[in-house]
């Protein structure tokens, strides 16, 4: 079996058509021939041992390094070179000699496999020239872009800090203005308050005095309606005619009862009617109408309760089984629906109180309006509150703009701000299923192109290229749960080109999705390229 | 749209059932049996040991050459059943018991057994009122039929080897019409009930009456939301054997425990009912996916096996009289001089058929394994490619992930034969068609693995999708091929594509139909390195009770509940008999299934389900496979890295260190965990994966030697170490080691965090290379091994030779021609020997055209030889002998190889350290006969 294999081989480089002979044991790249010299003793490349220069490629692995054998699969962590003249050289393992599979295009590998293979070097040389070409000219204008975009991003940055420099300044003078306007407010209000008071405080005398007035009509009245013979006295049997007064309610008011009401006498003139009157002021039903008897009722009107509790929100979203939802992610929409409940329940409780005095006001009368000089004071304080307010919301405005353009800024948005241009875009990508959608620095999502709701497959977590690199890869992290899984989570892999786009997902891993996007923000400076690198002989 | 709605309804199916489980990691024991949930067998576990109602009546008997018959009779209801006896050949008594008169015929398995078995004669040596005695010839064995109770005894001289219904269990529930009709057609026959009852539970249960029989499930039994019609009302039966001094039964898979079976008094009785077990719970005895009725027992004297021939639900009941003894107590009893003898009592239930049970005699474990082959075939001899590592995931998302994981290998240097695709390759799920966004050229991509010298396979399951425009589907309907429900209309059920006919795998018809749909120009986008794998063969329905098919389900004349254990058999087989047609009964095949039954290794492969990334389903895998592998399934493997669940990456490794040394080597994930390729979990890890697959492919050679050993013998594969030492009681309960052959211990590593494993050396005469510092040790000792991770503890008996292919490349086919290097490890006595077997790997021609080289290695007196051992084969292979490792040696100073009468020196070189002797490159073929002279 042994005997098939030549101990020494002729290449043959026949690029050029012409047979160049260059003698080496086979397998053996030329950087290492000066080890293999026929005339010597073999020494292990890794120094181990000496060999009769006769067991090399004699198809016996006797060097532990593999070295003796570069081709023959005698040694199992050999390697075999093979030249493939027309494209470039390479090393197999020694296990993929004779083999049966062509790996070396120039079919040096299968000398003795019976497998037919047949020279591809040229071929191969040919389509790589043209990939490398076209790779060339893409890198190239892609480079050239990259360039637009860091001057841009550079100017936008620029533009940027200095708006920031700038608007911290206006701030610094909308904080001061602020600061003015709430004394401006503040000094307003003071006077403004006061004057109310003294207008409330008014009122509540006047209409003190007006009860009282009310009263005593009342109680005259009362007592010509009681003193039926008009004897100018009431006495206990005109009093008992009355027995919605009867203290004890057992439905009638008894003599005993109605001189107990009367303080011990048995009738009473107008004057001494009036220690009488507070105790029955209250029960007494006019004999007239209802009506004049109510106008005494000076207790407001009975308000709405409003309720105690306001009724939650739905929170179904707890209880409904949704499978697929993972727990943080239903607390972060928790988090964000507790928002919006907070709202509501301001909203909500708001309700009562502005109908409370509405109700009374129907039942009051209506205060009278404020003298001219304190509305002027109140209408002074609402401009100095109206301003203040302005003031402050702009101050707010500008706060979120500055935390904006801050938090832009403190991306990483590349080593020349070079991604900076794909920040606040969404790039999508169809596909037979869904709609895939790329917002970078933001989210990943994906939804099914035929209805149905999107699923979060990532929110921007950090660049995670390798080491050299960290930004060929962006990861977007904790997206939607997967049931009895992980979180979503989404690799965007980047290569240059010269648009932007996604050109394809995949889930390599339930749940783990792989998106390939192309920008011209990696194109890497082109080297100078030879477009034919092995296209000559080595020798 | 249509299509989209059923595909969405698919999908909450299958969501519906996953919920319908639990969320959490653990079987859902509510979705399944206990024996009292299971009215038969709680009927019949009722029933306690006594007086058995039956009698021989011996004036019946009969006897012809190859049988005698019997008629027995229940005396509490007169029903008289027929016993058979036969002696068959190869030292086995196979007994049948029948009705004598049924109703109708009772099922009685077929297709399980290779041929009808040969018998011998059977001689009547005496006979009285009170039995017979039968001579079943060698040995001074006898056979004793005692009448009253009735009762047969199995002698050896004056040894009981073993009893049937010596504990009166036998019963026999006859074939009666419902009480409704009965009540007018056979007024004398009221009083039915289980006919083994004893005569107080007999009076108390005719009083009862109806209502308690209807309680007890006789004619309809509900099971959750599920009623069982039972048409044919209680037909269940049951025999008691009793084992005198055995205390180790095995076998009866498939269960997740011990290799030793433990009693069962107390809990439920191991069970045999194919079944769809989601997150599987370990060390109980729950039924899995397949179902072997055969039990061994052995002793330092004997092993004897039981194969109990029914495929309706089975469970098996185990006692001992000394199971509950101490290890202390044990002693005191011998110290004592006790005179109660150990002894395994186990009784078999079925809830239908008949009594049909071999008793396999032994008395050596490999003559129960040729006697246990000689009824129900061998293992199948599989392909060469198969033995090397298959690449499997639930899923292979498309033909540009299958080329990416291809070339993963290539990248990573790492041997593969098999890439896998899991049930999302097809059209919605149906089987025979491929995904046309995602595997738009199947064909394509095939020529691709085979360009790289490897292959692949589809899954290929047994629901078809009820679809008016699925070609297989409309094929099936048109030729009235599927299972029928209870009323005559084709069963239907919820599996993988949604609705789901279930095509009636017990016609022979529709498996001849079926195997033609593996021709080339049916299974379209198939070639000839595409093979197949037949999952959710139990069968599988989701919604159906115990997630398989209704009992009252009808296959031709059949319940369900007659075949239902045989179901995964039949499926495989026609299967497998398909890829036999493709290529004009010329390869091989290769498929694996997940059911199976006795008869299933004659098929192919099959593994050990859906297991999970836990430590503890590794350490499972090991007697899981040596309980198949004792009762014929050599072929067996578990899921390498745990199916469900994403494993450490040293679980993954000690799990890919294990798999590599067990028969049926494949990774599989679920398609929730994260992926797993080798290579994903850093270079470090990456070379531990690498080195155990290239020691399992190195290894090839002797693996494929065993699996041919297999095939012809019926020998494991992968046997528990009792197997080789039957006389050491020491390895009868060891199942976290085992043997290769009779040549490679091994004892993986399934420890989390493990710092050393101590393993047991068997034999006191043997001695025990480790294969990869070749230190030699002393058998008959606990051996000591400290371990990193990169360990995997294997050693070589000293007196073997194990033929290796120490040249690993891409795949198994890659390796055809290379050449071999010999290990020999010397006995004490300097003394080994081994075989090396060679074909070409994947064709018939070994058996039809005896191409094959089978050769005897032997080193003797300082001469290693390779004798022919098939002079009339031929075969030619251009593989030769690049080294010959001698282990255990002393230097000599020359050595010759002799060969065509001349003799040449060889180069060689000795390692003193560790005694060890390389001949350098002696270059002769594989196939020739030559001597190599050590001087």
């Amino acid at each position: 079996m042994t005997c098939l294999h030549l101990l020494l081989t002729l290449v043959f480089a026949v690029s050029l058509g012409t047979p160049v002979e260059i003698q080496r044991p086979r397998g053996v790249p030329l950087t290492k021939k000066q080890f293999y010299e026929e005339s010597k003793p073999f020494t292990c490349l890794d120094g181990s041992r000496t060999i009769p220069f006769d067991r090399v490629n004699d198809d016996y692995c006797d060097c532990k390094d593999g070295s003796d054998e570069p081709g023959t699969a005698a040694c199992p962590n050999g390697s075999f070179h093979c030249t493939n003249a027309g494209y470039r050289p390479m090393f197999i393992p020694s296990s993929r000699i004779n083999d049966g599979i062509c790996d070396c295009c120039d079919t040096t590998d299968e000398y003795n496999s019976g497998a037919k293979c047949e020279n591809t070097c040229k071929e191969l040389g040919r389509k790589e020239r043209e990939v490398l070409q076209k790779m060339a000219e893409i890198t190239k204008e892609g480079f050239l872009l990259k360039q637009q975009l860091i001057e841009e991003a550079k100017k936008g940055q620029q533009e940027k800090q200095s708006k920031v420099t700038d608007m911290q300044e206006n701030k610094k003078q909308l904080d001061e203005k602020v600061e003015a306007l709430r004394t401006v407010k503040e000094t307003a209000e003071q006077p403004e308050k006061e004057a109310k008071e003294r207008h409330l405080k008014a009122w509540e005398e006047q209409k003190a005095a007006i009860r009282l007035e009310k009263d005593k009509a009342k109680m005259a009245e009362t007592f010509l309606e009681l003193d039926d013979n008009a004897d100018g006295f009431v006495s206990v049997s005109e009093l008992q005619s009355h027995a919605e007064l009867d203290p004890d309610a057992d439905g009638t008011l008894t003599e005993i009862e109605a001189q107990g009401l009367m303080g011990g006498a048995e009738q009473v003139d107008t004057s001494t009617f009036e220690s009488v009157w507070p105790k029955i002021k209250d029960k007494y039903h006019s004999e007239v109408s209802r009506e004049e008897a109510d106008i005494s009722c000076l207790e407001p009107a009975p308000v709405e309760t409003p309720p105690d509790e306001v009724k939650e929100p739905v929170v179904d979203n707890d209880s409904e089984p949704y499978p697929e939802d993972d727990i943080s992610e239903e607390e972060d929409e928790d988090d964000e629906d507790e928002d919006d409940y907070h709202e509501d329940d301001d909203k909500v409780s708001a309700q009562p109180t502005i109908k409370t005095p509405e109700k009374t006001h129907e039942d009051e009368e209506a205060m009278p309006p404020y003298d001219a000089d304190t509305q002027a004071l109140i209408d002074a304080a609402q401009k100095a509150r109206d301003d203040f307010e302005e003031a402050e919301k702009a101050l707010r405005e500008m706060d979120d703009q500055i935390r904006n353009i801050e938090k832009e800024l403190s991306f990483d948005f590349g080593p020349d701000a070079e991604f900076t241009y794909l920040y606040s875009q969404c790039y999508e990508l169809t596909t037979s299923e869904y709609i895939y959608r790329l917002c970078p620095f933001n989210r990943v999502s994906q939804k099914p192109k035929y209805g149905g709701s999107e699923t979060n497959l990532g929110t921007w977590g950090s660049w995670s290229g390798p080491e050299n690199n960290k930004y060929l890869l962006m990861k977007y992290e904790q997206g939607t749960g997967c049931w009895q899984g992980p979180n979503r989570s989404t690799t965007v892999k980047l290569t240059c080109g010269k648009e932007t786009v996604v050109t394809s997902t995949s889930e390599p891993s339930r749940c783990e999705y792989l998106m390939e996007f192309t920008t011209p923000a990696v194109c890497q400076e082109p080297a100078n390229i030879d477009p034919s690198p092995h296209d000559h002989v080595e020798l | 749209m249509a299509v989209i709605s059923i595909e969405r309804m698919g999908l909450l199916s299958v969501v519906c059932v996953s919920l319908f489980f639990s969320s959490t990691f653990a079987v859902d024991r509510g979705n399944f049996k206990t024996c009292d949930q299971s009215a038969f067998c709680k009927r019949q576990r009722a029933l306690k040991p006594g007086q058995s109602p039956y009698r021989a009546l011996l004036e019946t008997l009969e006897l012809s050459d190859s049988r005698l018959t019997l008629q027995l009779i229940n005396d509490n209801n007169k029903v008289h059943l027929l016993l058979e006896l036969y002696r068959l050949q190869g030292n086995m008594t196979r007994v049948k018991i029948n009705e004598l008169k049924p109703l109708k015929p009772r099922f009685e398995v077929p297709d399980v057994l290779i041929a009808e078995p040969p018998t011998e004669p059977l001689s009547v040596l005496s006979k009285d009122d009170n039995g017979v005695v039968l001579s079943l010839g060698a040995e001074n064995q006898r056979l004793i039929v005692s009448a009253r109770p009735f009762r047969l005894d199995i002698m050896e001289g004056p040894e009981v080897l073993l009893s049937l219904n010596s504990r009166g269990l036998l019963a026999f529930e006859h074939l009666r019409l419902h009480k409704d009709t009965q009540a007018q057609a056979d007024g004398a026959e009221v009083k039915e009930s289980v006919d083994g009852d004893q005569q107080q539970d007999e009076g108390k249960k005719d009083e009862d009456g109806e209502s308690e029989k209807e309680e007890d499930g006789l004619w309809e039994e509900t099971f959750k939301s599920h009623t069982d019609t039972k048409p044919n009302g209680p037909t269940s039966i049951s025999l008691d054997f009793s084992l005198p001094g055995v205390e180790h039964v095995y076998g009866i898979p498939e269960h997740a425990d011990d290799l030793k079976l433990k009693t069962t008094d107390g809990g439920d009785p191991y069970r045999l009912y194919n079944l769809d077990v989601f997150q599987y719970e370990l060390y109980n005895p729950m039924a899995l996916y397949g179902s072997i009725p055969v039990m061994l027992a052995h002793n330092t004297q004997r092993t004897m096996g039981i194969f109990w021939l029914n495929a309706a639900e089975t469970w098996v009941d185990i006692s001992s009289n000394t199971a509950g003894k101490t290890v202390f107590g044990k002693m005191l009893d011998f110290v004592q001089g006790s005179s109660e003898k150990p002894q395994t009592d186990v009784r078999w239930i079925s809830e239908s058929g008949i009594i049909d049970v071999f008793i396999m005699l032994g008395p050596k474990p490999s003559k129960v394994f040729s006697q246990y082959a000689s009824l129900t075939g061998t293992q199948s001899f599989p392909p060469l490619a198969s033995l090397g590592y298959h690449q499997c995931r639930w899923n292979y998302n498309d033909q540009e992930d299958v080329k990416s994981v291809d070339q993963g290998f290539d990248q990573h240097d790492i041997p593969y034969d098999f890439i896998w695709l899991d049930i999302e390759h097809a059209d919605g799920k149906r089987y025979f068609t491929w995904d046309p966004h995602k595997f738009p050229q199947p064909k394509e991509m095939l020529q691709g693995l085979m360009d790289k010298r490897r292959k692949m396979v589809s899954i290929v399951d047994p629901h078809i999708r009820v679809d008016s425009g699925y070609k297989i589907h409309n094929e099936i309907t048109s030729k009235d091929f599927y299972v029928k429900n209870k009323d005559g209309k084709n069963y239907e059920g919820w599996c993988w594509p949604g609705n789901s006919g279930y095509p009636d795998f017990t016609k022979p018809e529709m498996r001849a139909w079926w195997a033609s749909m593996f021709a080339y120009d049916q299974y379209e986008g198939s070639m000839e390195n595409l093979f197949t794998w037949n999952d959710m063969n139990e069968p599988s329905v989701f919604n159906g009770p115990e997630v398989t098919m209704h009992k009252d389900a009808l296959h031709g004349k059949w319940e369900h509940r007659d075949i239902h254990n045989i179901y995964g058999l039949y499926v495989q087989m026609a299967t497998a008999e398909g890829q036999i047609q493709r290529s004009g009964g010329v390869e091989r095949p290769f498929v694996l299934t997940r059911a199976f039954f006795a008869g299933s290794q004659r098929y192919g492969a099959v593994w050990t389900g859906d297991n999970a990334a836990e430590w503890d389903h590794l350490k499972i895998s090991i007697p899981m496979c040596l309980s198949l592998g004792l009762v014929g399934v050599s072929f067996c493997g578990a899921d390498v890295g745990g199916f469900f669940k994403n494993p450490s990456t040293e679980l993954l490794v000690r799990w890919y260190q294990t798999g590599a040394y067990q028969p049926f080597f494949r990774a599989h994930a679920h398609l929730d965990t994260t992926r797993r390729e080798p290579w994903l979990f850093g270079p470090e890890n990456t070379a531990l994966i690498r080195e155990v697959i290239r020691q399992r492919y190195a290894l090839l050679p002797y693996w494929y030697q065993l699996f041919y050993q297999a095939h012809k013998t019926g020998m494991p594969v992968m046997r528990p170490l009792w197997v080789d030492y039957p006389k050491d009681t020491a390895t009868f309960t060891i199942d976290d080691e085992f043997l290769i052959g009779s040549d490679l211990l091994v004892h993986p590593v399934t420890e989390e965090g493990s710092r050393g494993v101590t393993a047991y050396l068997p034999g006191a005469e043997e001695v025990w290379y480790d294969v990869h510092t070749f230190q030699k040790h002393n058998g008959a000792q606990n051996l000591y091994i400290p371990v990193t991770l990169s360990s995997i503890p294997v050693f070589q008996r000293g007196g073997s030779i194990i033929p290796r292919k120490d040249r690993v490349r891409r795949s198994s086919t890659c390796m055809e021609n290379d050449p071999y290097t010999l290990y020999v490890a010397l006995s004490p006595k300097k003394f080994a020997e081994g075989e090396l077997y060679i074909d070409d790997g994947h064709s018939f021609n070994y058996d039809t055209k005896k191409e094959f080289i089978h050769r005897s290695l032997t080193f003797a007196n300082n001469a290693l030889t390779s004798s022919n051992l098939c002079p009339d084969c031929n075969f030619l292979t251009s593989s030769w002998i690049e080294k010959v490792l001698i282990l255990g040696a002393s230097k000599p100073s020359k050595v010759l190889l002799k060969m065509d009468g001349k003799e040449t020196p060889v180069d060689f070189e000795f390692d003193t350290s560790m005694s060890v002797l390389t001949l350098r490159k002696p270059g002769m073929n594989a196939g020739a006969d030559w001597t190599l002279l050590l001087q």
